[in-house]
């Protein structure tokens, strides 16, 4: 035997291939949190400490604007959850209890970075400023997206899981190539975020971008809202260790972050961020939260889980604890928080109104923009078709 | 077992049909997203997990090339995996598995290996769903030499098609009209399978224009069969049941008798289904042909928002429309 051979080292890892136990309401030691459950400042410690700086700039205004996208985000929410009951929508995917997840990134987002989403990611459209009537499009079925993405710096929304994750990692390295990374102009240097949930981190596509950003060491943060459920699947269907634990084995930096306290997901964001801008490359975000609803309008979610864990989900409440630290920290008067729910109200009956009034679009548009330049075949039964439907009204 | 006559949904038939696989073969596995304690998204594993146990139903994770790769492997290993593929539009992060290992294993091979596996897609429109959840995409699969593709149109199909496509020692794509799901038949159970997997079936006889469908388009196919009898035009409804490989003999003799051919599919008709039985219907039937084979499908373009399925999926009126440019000629 000669000697250079590597002796076995001892690890830490368990000899069996029993899935750890895990209690999926407590996030671990590892989770970057500001706000507790209640809404009392955590005290600095070691694994927010790195963070503290990216809250410098957070005082009342802020927090009551946070506040503000919180509710008002939550409310597009429940407006789109009760027009898919109306008939107005075919389906509707609720981001309730991920608003925290999801305002937290958004808000950490400067104009020119450009987000990704899956199809959950309506508090992210908020916060770049995405009129949350254009998202209702693609669920009443007059469009596919039908925002213009370039407009926002919001794409279209990626219903097959993962796709997204490379699209973002592109999208970076072309930033990248465009020198726009590391210039030191914070107000050039842009970075790109993708959206995916737990389930997403089992696909291919996602497991690639981790790859190719790490290679390509580009400025794109990987944001994984971990909502503890695939439709029906538990987080121990998808993976043994967490999706910011195995980031580091891609060379890419993970934190946890406590999805349901805004404080945290916006310094864990700003943070990622600036590293990305700054040329340092990608980071993963996992955002510990809990998907509150239904997977969709579609699902029924006690085929497969307990009550028990919704009722201790609930009192994490990202709202309620913000709404407990403003008022503990004395930070609004009198009749604001009523103040927002009557502009919750305003915004709910906007949206209700405009998607009631969403016109079916005509057929003969579903020949439109199949390609940029005309298209023989297209042309041909676009004018078929034409001809087809106006046999009816000869009748 | 004695025979019984049973009247459920295709829904019911398929899970009735694999639950029998599963009990005469122990080497029968299921895999796929939510289908163990959810039974699957539209619950066609119903149950089949808590009677079978973890073991032989098995809720992967979310990543449709993982879970063909693996199926492959299982199968590689002497088990007989069935795949669920949640939505039609889904199907495609497993394309390469499919086309390139699951199709040809047994041809490299020269032989010595066996792919005994069947990848269930429920596909097709009109159930107002957002995109990816409504696509046709069998000519993909028919296209690819290696693969036997198959779909069911009624309960008692669905019910022996997916006992045969389970025994069968080729991959076999297996196609559910989604939209159809809930459509009730009737079911001889414990007799034998009616018809081979691969048998095209007269679904109604007629002797002026031949319809051939399949899936969801062969309700439609009968409706529209119906509504030109009042008028006094005999259509005969062919369901194909088997993409590949197609009953020849079958459609052949239908074309032979009515001498006119209508083709109806939900899938776009560029290089769809409809093109190769028209091919083969002008190249083996041409003698007999009064009129060109007129293919009615969907059009040339993405599957459109579902504001505008009624007029993108074929109709009663558009195939009754085209059973009149046939006879016109
Ligand atoms: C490639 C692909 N396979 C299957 C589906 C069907 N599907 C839609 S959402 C979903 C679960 C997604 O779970 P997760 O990634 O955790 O995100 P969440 O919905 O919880 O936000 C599945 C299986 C899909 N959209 N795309």
């Amino acid at each position: 035997m000669s000697d250079d051979v590597v002796a076995p080292v001892e690890t830490a890892a368990p000899a069996t291939h029993e899935p750890p136990a895990r209690d999926i309401t407590d996030g671990g030691p590892e989770m970057v949190q500001f706000l507790d459950a209640e809404g009392r400042r955590i005290p600095q410690t070691e694994v927010n400490g790195p963070y503290a700086d990216y809250l410098q700039d957070v005082d009342g205004e802020m927090l009551r604007s946070l506040y503000r996208d919180l509710v008002l985000v939550r409310r597009v929410d429940s407006e789109g959850h009760a027009l898919q009951r109306q008939g107005e929508l075919g389906l509707w995917p609720s981001l309730l209890g991920q608003e925290a997840a999801q305002v937290g990134a958004g808000r950490a987002m400067r104009t020119q970075d450009y987000a990704f989403p899956g199809y959950r990611e309506h508090g992210v459209a908020w916060c770049k400023g995405v009129d949350p009537v254009n998202l209702l499009g693609m669920f009443r079925g007059v469009n596919h997206g039908g925002w213009d993405s370039n407009e926002n710096n919001f794409h279209l929304y990626t219903i097959v899981i993962g796709n997204q994750m490379l699209h973002a990692t592109g999208y970076a390295m072309g930033v990248q190539k465009d020198g726009l990374v590391g210039t030191g102009d914070a107000d050039r240097d842009t970075a790109v975020m993708a959206f995916t949930g737990d389930g997403g981190t089992a696909q291919g596509d996602y497991n690639e971008a981790l790859v190719f950003a790490s290679v390509a060491h580009s400025p794109v943060v990987f944001f994984v809202q971990n909502n503890h459920w695939a439709i029906s699947e538990p987080n121990d269907r998808q993976f043994i260790i967490p999706p910011y634990q195995r980031a580091r084995g891609f060379g890419i930096p993970g934190v946890r972050v406590d999805g349901n306290d805004v404080l945290a997901t916006l310094a864990v964001t700003r943070a990622a961020l600036e590293r990305a801008r700054g040329g340092q490359g990608p980071t993963l975000i996992e955002a510990f939260t809990y998907r509150m609803g239904a997977h969709t309008t579609s699902d029924d979610p006690t085929k497969y889980r307990i009550a028990a864990e919704v009722d201790i989900w609930k009192k994490k409440d990202p709202i309620d604890r913000l709404r407990k630290h403003l008022e503990a920290e004395g930070l609004v008067e009198d009749g604001w928080f009523e103040s927002i729910d009557a502009e919750a109200d305003e915004l709910a009956q906007r949206i209700r109104t405009a998607c009631q009034q969403m016109p079916n679009p005509p057929h003969e548009d579903m020949f439109e923009k199949v390609y940029v330049d005309p298209h023989p075949l297209i042309e041909r039964e676009r004018a078929e078709f034409v001809a087809y439907q106006a046999s009816f009204e000869e009748d | 077992m004695s025979s019984a006559l049973q009247k459920m949904t295709i829904a019911k038939a398929l899970n009735a049909g694999m639950r029998a696989a599963m009990e005469t073969d122990p080497k029968v596995v299921l895999l796929g997203e939510d289908i163990g304690k959810l039974g699957g998204v539209f619950r066609i594993t119903e149950g089949l997990q808590k009677d079978f146990g973890e073991d032989r139903v098995l809720d992967t994770p979310l990543a449709e090339s993982g879970i063909m790769g693996t199926a492959v492997g299982l199968a590689l290993r002497g088990y007989r995996p069935v795949v669920e593929i949640q939505f039609d539009g889904f199907v495609y992060p497993a394309f390469d598995q499919i086309i390139s290992q699951v199709a040809k294993m047994h041809y490299r091979s020269l032989g010595h290996l066996r792919l005994p596996m069947v990848i269930r897609i429920p596909y097709g429109g009109g159930i107002g769903a957002v995109e990816h959840h409504s696509e046709s995409n069998e000519a993909y699969f028919a296209h690819t030499a290696g693969l036997r593709v198959v779909t069911c149109s009624s309960a008692e199909d669905a019910y022996w098609m997916i006992q045969q496509a389970i025994a069968s020692d080729d991959p076999v794509v297996f196609y559910e009209p989604k939209r159809r799901y809930h459509e009730r038949g009737e079911i001889e159970l414990g007799e034998d399978a009616p018809h081979g997997l691969h048998d095209a079936v007269v679904r109604t006889p007629g002797t002026d224009v031949t319809l051939l469908a399949y899936g969801p388009m062969v309700k439609t196919a009968m409706i529209a069969a119906q509504a030109a009898d009042t008028e006094g035009r005999s259509i005969e409804v062919v369901d194909l049941r088997s993409l590949s490989p197609l009953d020849v003999p079958t459609i052949l003799e239908s074309a032979r008798k009515t001498g006119r051919v209508v083709v109806a599919h939900e899938a776009q008709t560029f290089l769809g289904m409809g093109a190769e039985l028209a091919a083969l219907v002008q190249h083996e039937a041409f003698y007999h042909l009064e009129a060109p084979v007129i293919r009615v499908g969907g059009y040339n373009i993405p599957y459109p928002p579902s504001r505008h399925e009624e007029v993108f999926l074929p109709d009663l009126d558009r195939i009754l429309d085209a059973v009149d440019r046939s006879l016109a000629y």
